[in-house]
């Protein structure tokens, strides 16, 4: 095969501003990890009865201060979170979506479209570690799981001591598992799972229509990603604060 | 008609590739008068009138559906035929380069013959037999799936963009590129199609190199959601047959993936 030689065209030609979308996702992961960092460590401060932090769901540890599953499961070697924090890492760090912002914003392979590749030699996902991400649909098999313990969190925040209510907290629960689902759900291996697989449709319409319903908000998925992660985060940070009682909770509470 | 300001006669400045090759090329500057309503294209047309007759441009349509006019228009791939100037900031010179991927012919033509040998590493597809009443049927809900694949002009771009082979000349030997997983994704999903060409994607077309940042997708005249539709449906695939042990576990109980058992393809399947 005819090989190039193109030194004199290895400036970057573009003129637009095509360090900025890099930039904000250095910004905007950079500041999730801190928080996520920060509140991750926390033996307290997640719980706010009836809101549980996203966090720190499902509470399974013995130093947990309310049991997801109505006792302890684990002993209390780490703070809740550590618990099960591992799963969403997993879910994240290997989605499709983020894998492309990641490898574009810190990996710079490449940083733009005709924006040349910071590294000389490359291979990809064809070797470790990055043939590692190929685990992706078994950490969504996970987070589906936890999106219905979420689900549950949510619901359950509407159940105040006495009685039916909705708080700012349960709107933001519930805002928060809809974007979740939305992330989750609009997976691109979910996608696969639900038909994506086959060849044919025909005679397989409820495999084709689950198909067709990932598909309409697959092409969103990186809209859903942004949205869930602020959304965990704007949870959490409400719970804490009203633990730490800067603010009160508005309720209404049916009885 | 009246004459709105825009539709006003203007001159405009073009830093154009010329060169036989990268290392002694260079740009060289132009200007000349532009109408309102003309594309880049037009624009290396007076250039060949007015300034330079010899510059070397290659063209078939002016409209988008031959793939011959590809370039690099400010610093991104495009086709010069469907970029019009008022998409460009007036008050700046344009820089038209040609494709940095392919070997260099002269001036903006380049030698897009790497993607002719790839093409041919691509088992055809074979049909399964037809029904009963002598007829072969596919159904609209598979059709549609795998239209868009079919939209593909052959411009090169997204390969002229795909930093695997751009940025690393010494992958070109193992990698198809983005619009040979569009084909390969076509006969994939392919509803009538025999022919397994799983393995042939991981092994030999490398698959993996690609890591879905979407440069392909972005460049794409076609608006082929290559990366989405065609790569990492793909790559779900190549999991389910060499990654992942419940899959596995499933096609040795529950038999294949799919409902048409098919037979894993060899290069030489033409
Ligand atoms: S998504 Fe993959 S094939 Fe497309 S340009 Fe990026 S690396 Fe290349
Ligand atoms: S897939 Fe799109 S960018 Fe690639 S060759 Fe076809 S039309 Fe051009
Ligand atoms: S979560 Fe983003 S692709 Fe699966
Ligand atoms: S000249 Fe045919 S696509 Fe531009």
């Amino acid at each position: 095969m005819a090989t190039t030689a193109l030194p004199a065209q290895r400036r970057v030609l573009r003129r637009d501003l095509w360090w900025l979308e890099p930039l904000f996702i250095v910004v905007g992961l950079g500041l999730f990890v801190v928080y996520a960092f920060v509140t991750g460590v926390q033996t307290s401060g997640y719980h706010y009865a009836p809101y549980l932090s996203p966090f720190a769901s499902p509470c399974i540890s013995a130093n947990c201060e309310t049991y997801s599953f109505g006792r302890a499961l684990l002993p209390a070697w780490f703070p809740p979170a550590f618990f099960v924090v591992w799963i969403p890492v997993a879910f994240r760090a290997t989605c499709y979506f983020l894998r492309r912002s990641y490898y574009r914003a810190f990996f710079w392979s490449p940083p733009a479209c005709a924006v040349p590749d910071a590294r000389s030699g490359y291979t990809g996902e064809t070797a470790f570690p990055f043939i590692l991400q190929n685990v992706h649909r078994y950490a969504w098999y996970l987070a589906a799981l936890l999106w219905v313990v979420d689900l549950y969190d949510a619901l359950l925040a509407f159940h105040f001591p006495a009685g039916f209510g909705i708080g700012l907290g349960s709107v933001l629960m519930i805002l928060d598992v809809v974007f979740l689902g939305l992330y989750v759900f609009s997976c691109h291996s979910c996608r696969y799972l639900c038909g994506g697989y086959l060849d044919r449709f025909h005679g397989k319409p409820v495999w084709h229509r689950m198909w067709s319903a990932v598909s309409r908000i697959n092409t969103r998925h990186g809209v859903f990603f942004w949205l869930s992660l602020l959304f965990v985060v704007l949870t959490d940070l409400y719970i804490r604060l009203l633990v730490a009682g800067v603010i009160t909770d508005p309720r209404i509470v049916f009885g | 008609m009246t004459e709105t300001t825009e539709q006003v006669r203007r001159d405009a400045t073009v830093r154009v590739f010329r060169g036989e090759d990268r290392t002694s090329g260079q740009f060289v500057e132009y200007t000349v008068p532009v109408d309102p309503g003309m594309v880049v294209l037009d624009v290396m047309f007076r250039v060949q009138q007015m300034r330079a007759p010899d510059l070397a441009v290659r063209w078939n349509c002016k409209a988008g559906k031959c793939g011959s006019c590809s370039a690099e228009i400010n610093g991104r791939p495009k086709l010069m035929c469907m970029t019009r100037l008022s998409s460009l900031p007036p008050a700046e010179p344009i820089t038209v380069a040609p494709m940095a991927t392919f070997p260099l012919v002269r001036d903006l033509v380049t030698d897009v013959s790497f993607n002719y040998e790839k093409a041919k590493t691509i088992p055809a597809v074979r049909l399964a037999p037809p029904g009963p009443d002598g007829k072969r049927r596919m159904f609209q809900e598979e059709v549609d799936r795998v239209q868009e694949f079919h939209k593909c002009i052959e411009c090169f771009l997204c390969q002229n963009v795909c930093h695997v082979i751009r940025d690393h000349e010494e992958n070109k030997e193992a990698y198809a590129g983005p619009r040979f997983f569009v084909k390969l994704a076509a006969l994939e999903m392919h509803p009538l199609d025999t022919r397994d060409r799983i393995e042939m994607i991981r092994a030999r077309e490398g698959l993996g190199y690609c890591n879905i940042t979407k440069c392909c997708t972005e460049v794409c005249p076609e608006s082929i959601k290559i990366t989405d539709n065609a790569i990492i449906p793909l790559k779900e695939r190549v999991v389910s047959e060499f990654y992942d042990p419940l899959a596995w576990v499933k096609r040795r109980i529950f038999g294949g993936p799919d409902d048409g058992a098919k037979e894993p393809a060899a290069v030489a399947d033409r």
